[in-house]
């Protein structure tokens, strides 16, 4: 008999004045009797609207009636065929403009809370892991750059099939914007660290520290460490500035920055060794997933006031919907329809106030939102002492400008086939954000997904 | 992990260190620089490659101890193991075509300018070498300098040896006597770097300088070393660490590099205390 309730199942999350001190996970999931509650409002549509929104084309309504029955072992096997990282993407995908907005529940009420589920099967199934099985390797070896998304899936895939992968990782830690860039109380990094124990597991080497194109080159990877192809998933770390007045005051931070100080080198802990500026008042530039993100960790490490600054209006944020409701509730203060045009220093050069002028909307642009523009003499300032621009970022020129012949975009994304994956170079191939600019976990998963299947077909 | 198969004290802070990194020495030129991490819970510290040797697979790093990252390296013995070692990371020095240079060093700066001179020595440039030091006990590779510099001066602060007074007293009296450098190449503290630029401006003479601001990735990820030059927003990381001094905004640099210390004399005197406890 379904659930008509047309509202989800409650997820219980920590109370917002309390988890806006701490970084433990914000929401805390369904337990076995929610999760059944919410599978059964799914109707089990014939036609799947909803795996058709899903980037990864989830089986969703199958997985949802085996959590009816009970049978996690074979949801998650439903899950597993599409999808490499389904605790994370249970976590971080933005549903509501994906799988959710599919979904026939959403017409009148609240659609399935198809993450939520899939973050429950794939939780249970952490906890109840069976053995990883190890496939005999074909001896061929494949080199995959950069542990991000992409990279992650790109290289399970290919264990998966035998082959024998090396991930090179830049920094010291795997995992790329899910260990550096995405904090704790959203995605906690055990989660991270056990897909990558169990990427191990099937065989994969992880070498950190090496940064590809400086430590060594694509054309040496072939050469000299007889890889017969390469993935590039080294994603779009290069923050981006808005280039007014003020941005090299202390106390500016590229998003990337401030997150990689609390996430990666975990400046909130006591024992950490990297320094924070823990400002009183914190005005965030930006209106993305990431903006969010820093937002609701300058307010853990204390910041009494903290803004989000975006130039167009709430609907326009590309943030997950769930993100700006956390926010919220946690007491961050949204000016919308607001540009800043400078940031002011005080005597010190360390950030006074931040200069902004207010914006009306005219008609759409090419991302089809509509285009803000500036109104006269609107221009006011808000006191606060520290700035976070999160206004994107571009992909790293470091492997572009040492690999001969790759070809990439005027703002340098390199250039694939959409079928393969494979650039202008043979052999080699690329996904994720290293391709499209900043975007989603799920598209870069899907990218790794895609370029695996198409090395495995060209080397066997 | 990283093991550091020799170190040796060159003066009461500053320490040489020879650490197996198969992957930086087989590809690292001058210029370039390492990011390190002491142990587990470590910061990301940028520092300058000394010197390498691409067949045994390692690299010479020479650190002063200014902070508590550097304190805890200093901690560490031969063969002990630094955590973690990335790199080589940055731009390779473009000295190709320099007939004629002045390479300034000042302090532990010594240690960068060392290779440079040393390596445009060996390309038969004609190299005069000026180091600076604060005082006589804080002098390091003086002979080292003196080997491949076709002059070399040296200075004190205090007069202690050498010269007394500043690098930037020599470098204008080489140039009134009428040596005419080609290049400038100046690696040292901030306020030094920006003192010798703003003398070879007015003498037209084009200057290098190695700037070491505040970083963590020094893949060009962070955007927290970013500097001004040349009017615009630069990542010393990957654009640098080298750049034309005359046009860095050097005043901005030295505030930026300013931007923690009061969090870095905290984390000082915690280790500081941290190190008490275990001896």
């Amino acid at each position: 008999m379904p659930n008509m309730s047309l509202e989800k199942t409650y997820m219980p999350v920590q109370n917002p004045s309390k988890r806006n001190k701490n970084f433990e996970e914000v929401s805390l999931g369904y337990n076995e009797e929610q999760a059944i509650n919410e599978a059964n409002r799914c109707l089990n549509c014939k036609n799947k609207p909803c795996s058709l929104k899903c980037p990864v084309k989830i089986d969703i309504p199958s997985f949802i009636e085996k959590i009816k029955e009970k049978d996690y072992v074979n949801a998650y096997k439903i899950i597993e065929k599409s999808s490499s990282l389904p605790a994370v993407c249970g976590r971080v995908c933005p549903q509501e403009t994906q799988c959710e907005s599919g979904c026939v529940r959403g017409i009148k009420g609240q659609s399935v809370a198809i993450g939520r589920l899939e973050r429950f099967v794939a939780d249970w199934n952490n906890e109840n892991e069976k053995e990883i099985e190890k496939v005999n390797n074909n001896n061929i070896k494949v080199a995959v750059i950069g542990s991000g998304p992409s990279g992650l899936s790109c290289a399970a895939d290919l264990a998966k099939n035998g082959f024998l992968v090396t991930i090179f990782e830049a920094l010291h830690t795997p995992g790329g914007v899910l260990s550096y860039g995405i904090p704790e109380f959203r995605l906690p990094k055990k989660i991270v660290e056990k897909e990558i124990e169990n990427l191990k597991k099937m065989g994969v080497t992880i070498k950190t520290n090496v940064v590809v194109g400086n430590s060594i080159t694509i054309e040496e990877l072939f050469k000299e460490e007889g890889f017969k192809a390469v993935f590039i998933g080294s994603g779009a770390g290069l923050p981006k500035f808005m280039n007014i007045k003020g941005e090299s005051l202390n106390g500016v931070y590229s998003a990337n920055e401030f997150l990689t100080r609390v996430n990666l080198m975990k400046a909130y802990e006591k024992d950490s060794q990297t320094p924070i500026y823990k400002a009183k008042k914190v005005a965030v530039v930006g209106g993305g997933n990431v903006a969010m993100d820093a937002a609701r960790c300058a307010k853990r490490l204390g910041a009494e006031k903290v803004y989000i600054i975006y130039r167009r209006s709430e609907e326009e944020m590309p943030a997950r919907l769930e993100e700006i409701e956390h926010a919220k509730e946690e007491g961050i203060d949204f000016k919308l329809l607001t540009n800043p045009v400078a940031i002011n220093g005080d005597e010190n050069f360390f950030v006074k106030d931040i200069e902004c002028v207010k914006m009306k909307l005219s008609e759409p642009d090419e991302s089809n939102r509509r285009r803000p523009v500036a109104i006269e003499n609107s221009n006011f300032k808000i006191e606060v002492d520290s700035v976070i621009m999160s206004i994107g970022t571009s992909p790293n020129p470091l492997i572009k400008n040492t690999t001969k012949g790759l070809e990439t975009t005027s703002w340098g994304g390199i250039i694939i086939n959409e079928k393969t994956g494979e650039t202008s170079k043979e052999f080699i191939y690329a996904g994720g954000d290293a391709v499209t600019g900043s975007a989603t976990v799920i598209l870069a998963m899907e990218a790794g997904k895609k370029a695996a299947k198409a090395i495995i077909e060209k080397l066997s | 992990m990283f093991e550091i198969i020799e170190k040796k004290q060159l003066n009461k802070t500053v320490t040489l260190m020879e650490v197996v990194a198969p992957y930086v020495a087989k590809k690292v030129k001058p210029g370039q620089f390492i990011i390190l991490r002491v142990n587990e819970k470590g910061e990301r510290i940028p520092l300058t490659v000394f010197d390498f040797n691409r067949e045994k697979g390692t690299i010479k790093i020479i650190f002063q101890i200014v902070g508590a990252t550097t304190k805890l390296l200093n901690e560490l013995k031969k063969g002990d193991k630094i955590h973690d070692v990335a790199g080589p990371l940055g731009k390779a020095s473009n000295l190709d075509g320099i007939k004629k240079v002045a390479v300034i060093g000042g302090g532990v700066g010594c240690a960068i300018a060392y290779p440079t001179a040393k390596y445009l020595h060996e390309q038969n440039s004609i190299v005069h070498s000026i180091v600076g030091f604060r005082t006589k006990e804080l002098i390091i590779l003086k002979d080292q300098f003196e080997k491949i510099s076709d002059r070399f001066i040296l200075t004190t602060d205090d007069g202690s040896e050498g010269d007394k007074g500043l690098v930037t007293n020599s470098l204008e009296k080489l140039i009134l006597a009428g040596e005419n450098y080609d290049r400038v190449i100046a690696i040292g503290p901030l306020i030094m770097m920006k003192y010798v630029c703003l003398l070879t401006k007015k003498y037209n003479i084009k200057t290098i300088v190695s700037m070491n601001p505040i970083m963590i990735d020094g893949t060009g990820m962070c955007g927290g070393c970013r500097i001004t030059y040349d009017n615009r927003i630069c990542f010393a990381c990957v654009e640098g660490p080298d750049f034309d001094g005359h046009l860095i905004d050097f005043d901005e640099a030295i505030k930026r590099n300013l931007m923690y210390k009061d969090l870095e004399k905290k984390a000082l005197e915690k280790t500081c205390n941290l190190l008490k406890g275990d001896s």
